[in-house]
């Protein structure tokens, strides 16, 4: 097979594009998983609902797009928290099986009310008239959304990264991972705290939804779709590990696009491939510490 | 002990009495409609199908005269080993008579064996392969409302004939994906066109961008796309996303549905054109047929042509076993019979089904309307031509169906 240069250009910043999906969401459960122990299943439908969202705000109430991208994550943030006070913190200290199963019925709750009132094929979400139209890279035509999806979301995850790993509040999150009495002792609200980072989570969650809504159909089942692979993503990743998803979500979007352009049958299992490979020599993830 | 026994024979034998009343000639019928329920088909078929088989109930007035009708429904989830799992449940164990519907190709041709096996019925309107009537052709299949020929000859013929002689195609990974490529290839060649390149995707992907990157750099006229519902959706949308349209380049969705066009919206979707043998605002039969469904659906969705051949099929059967007297539970005995009668029905019109199962009916070549041109929801196609019936179809001398060397 012939290598073409500019085709494989292409295909690498497509990947890339995909990848910030993968990223966001990823980044989204491995904040969840790390802080919390619960295994979000219900992640994908969180995602949905974001889209959904999106869409009701500018069908409904008029508002574009720019609003829907701060208001939907707050929105779906806020049923995330209500979630979390209402049923996940019944499940502290079990195993995570629990959580997983819960979460997972959730999201199939979610799924069906919304597929129920909204089929399965989809609503149309315009791109936003500011976004719209493309740049000739000469390698490429580039839609300008997809350009300011991939940058958009660089710039979100790198945030998130910040506020966990190198400001106060993070520092808190992280000891009452690991101790939740003693820091409690020293008279933080850890319960309110854990609210708040699985709503930060879920937000994020939407998030992703409203910059996919235009690029894909908001559709009920747009989150079973990307659920498999992100949670593949997140193993890959190391669970739990912020910089490891974001990472591995970049790198598995490059992976997958190539794939496409070489033998673009097996596009959608190279990143099961890719997670058998990763468990067998480094059951952790690739930037997971063993415990 | 001996009580024991004694009981489990009773048992039995009121087991068998029970079963037996089923195979001897009846008035009991039972319908079993079989598809998508919730994935990305579950809008041209799903609970809509179901809606429209209890219609076909209602309408037959059947059950007036003293028949017992039950329809059920199962998802198959465009799964193969699922489909024929529950075919094979509700034939053995619910005694149904027919199975409907039954779209994606690869569970069709796999319930279409497990139904000659057992003798039973298939009545297949979502499916498209063009196989089910060809080599795989069964004397207890039906294929109703269209398939991979008509498509490729309704929508690949009229667009190579007016400039576009050169092709691309994106094709789904599987069995309906490749029928549709290969009937619509020859349709390209037979009209003087040329078939520059392709590439297979998975079925039900999100992103499209790899792949129309590749169709654009091919510099094909046409990209064809061979694949269905919320694929070919996402395909359209994105191809307009990447420049394909406004580059010069067409796209030729060869199977879209109505509920397509709905979610895609008519500013993506105007000016494409289409192949189908149903459409809800044709004439006053069909405007009747749709109001009624529509106010029954959820979604307010007015019918696929998928979910009208549900209707029109079933119809059909039962003007048949009206005509028998009874329900003689013998698939190709039915069949058999349905064959001999020709079909005639609001939503379709005349037609007949050929000996190798093959419903034939006129076929419609649609525009899809602009946003200004279009009156107001589901107001989406114009019709171009009238493809007549004996066109529309493989025509009976080229069909490789083994049914027909007698």
């Amino acid at each position: 097979m012939s290598i073409n240069l500019q085709a494989l250009s292409a295909q690498l910043l497509v990947g890339l594009i995909n990848g910030s999906f993968y990223a966001l969401l990823s980044l989204g459960l491995a904040v969840i998983f790390g802080m919390l122990n619960i295994i979000n299943f219900a992640h994908g439908a969180l995602y949905m609902m974001g889209a959904f969202c999106a869409y009701f705000l500018l069908n409904g109430l008029g508002l574009n797009y720019w609003f829907a991208l701060i208001i939907a994550p707050v929105a779906v943030g806020i049923f995330g928290m209500i979630l979390e006070r209402t049923m996940l913190k019944w499940l502290t200290g079990l195993d995570h099986l629990y959580g997983l199963l819960l979460t997972f019925g959730l999201a199939l709750i979610i799924q069906g009310v919304f597929q129920n009132y909204f089929g399965s094929s989809g609503l149309p979400y315009a791109i936003p008239d500011q976004l719209r139209g493309g740049m000739n890279l000469g390698f490429m035509f580039l839609p300008i959304y997809r350009g300011w999806v991939v940058i958009f979301s660089l710039v979100v995850c790198l945030l998130t990264w910040y506020l966990i790993e190198r400001t106060r509040l993070g520092a808190y999150l992280r000891a009452a991972t690991e101790n939740p009495t003693l820091v409690r002792a020293f008279g933080i609200n850890v319960p309110r705290m854990i609210t708040l980072t699985y709503g930060l989570g879920v937000g994020l969650a939407a998030l992703a939804g409203v910059l996919s809504a235009p690029i894909n159909q908001v559709r009920p089942l747009m989150g079973t779709d990307l659920i498999i692979v992100v949670f593949a993503v997140v193993v890959i990743g190391g669970m739990g590990s912020i910089m490891g998803s974001i990472i591995t979500g970049f790198t598995l979007g490059i992976v997958e696009g190539l794939t496409k352009y070489f033998y673009p049958e097996a596009s959608n299992t190279v990143v099961f491939v890719l997670m058998v490979l990763v468990l067998l020599v480094k059951p952790a993830g690739l930037t997971g510490r063993a415990t | 002990m001996s009580r024991k026994i004694a009981a489990l024979l009773l048992g039995s034998a009121m087991a068998f009495a029970v079963a037996g009343t089923a195979f001897a000639g009846d008035k009991v019928v039972k319908i079993g409609v079989l598809n998508d329920q919730s994935g990305l088909y579950a809008d041209l078929a799903g609970p809509g199908s179901v809606i429209a088989a209890q219609m076909a109930i209602e309408d037959s007035g059947l059950t007036k005269k003293g028949w017992k009708i039950d329809v059920i429904s199962g998802d198959h989830q465009n799964k193969p080993d699922v489909g024929v799992n529950i075919a094979r449940q509700w034939i053995d164990v619910d005694k149904v008579d027919v199975i409907a519907d039954v779209p994606t190709s690869s569970v069709a041709l796999a319930v279409n064996n497990l139904v000659k096996e057992k003798n039973s019925i298939l009545l297949d309107s979502g499916a498209g392969t063009s196989d089910l009537t060809n080599s795989q052709c069964s004397p207890n299949t039906i294929h109703w409302t269209y398939d991979t020929y008509m498509l490729a000859h309704g929508t690949g013929s009229a667009l190579t004939k007016s400039g576009g002689n050169t092709w691309f195609f994106l094709t789904a990974d599987y069995a309906f994906g490749a029928a549709l490529e290969r009937d619509t290839t020859n349709a390209v060649v037979a009209a003087g066109g040329k078939v520059v390149g392709g590439v297979k995707h998975p079925l039900n992907t999100s992103d499209f961008s790899s792949f129309l990157l590749q169709a654009q750099a091919s510099k094909a006229k046409v990209i064809g796309l061979a694949n269905a519902g919320g694929d070919t959706v996402n395909a359209i949308k994105q191809a307009s996303e990447f420049g394909i349209v406004s580059g010069g380049q067409k796209l030729a969705g060869l199977l879209m549905f109505i509920s397509d066009i709905h979610s895609l919206g008519l500013q993506t979707a105007k000016g494409l054109n289409l192949t189908a043998t149903f459409y809800w605002d044709h004439n006053d039969g069909t405007r009747a047929f749709s109001k009624r469904f529509q106010e029954r659906m959820k979604t307010k969705a007015m019918p696929t042509m998928v979910q009208a051949g549900v209707y029109s099929s079933l119809i059909h059967y039962f003007k048949t076993l009206d005509k028998l007297g009874e329900n003689p539970h013998d698939g190709a005995k039915v069949i058999a019979a349905m064959k001999e009668i020709p079909t005639d029905d609001p939503l379709f019109g005349k037609g007949k089904i050929e000996p190798n199962g093959r419903t034939i009916h006129d076929a419609y070549l649609f525009e899809v309307k602009s946003p200004s041109e279009s009156k107001g929801p589901w107001d989406y196609y114009k019709l171009v031509t009238t493809i007549p019936a004996d066109e529309a179809f493989t025509p009976l001398d080229k069909s490789t169906c083994p049914l027909l060397k007698k």
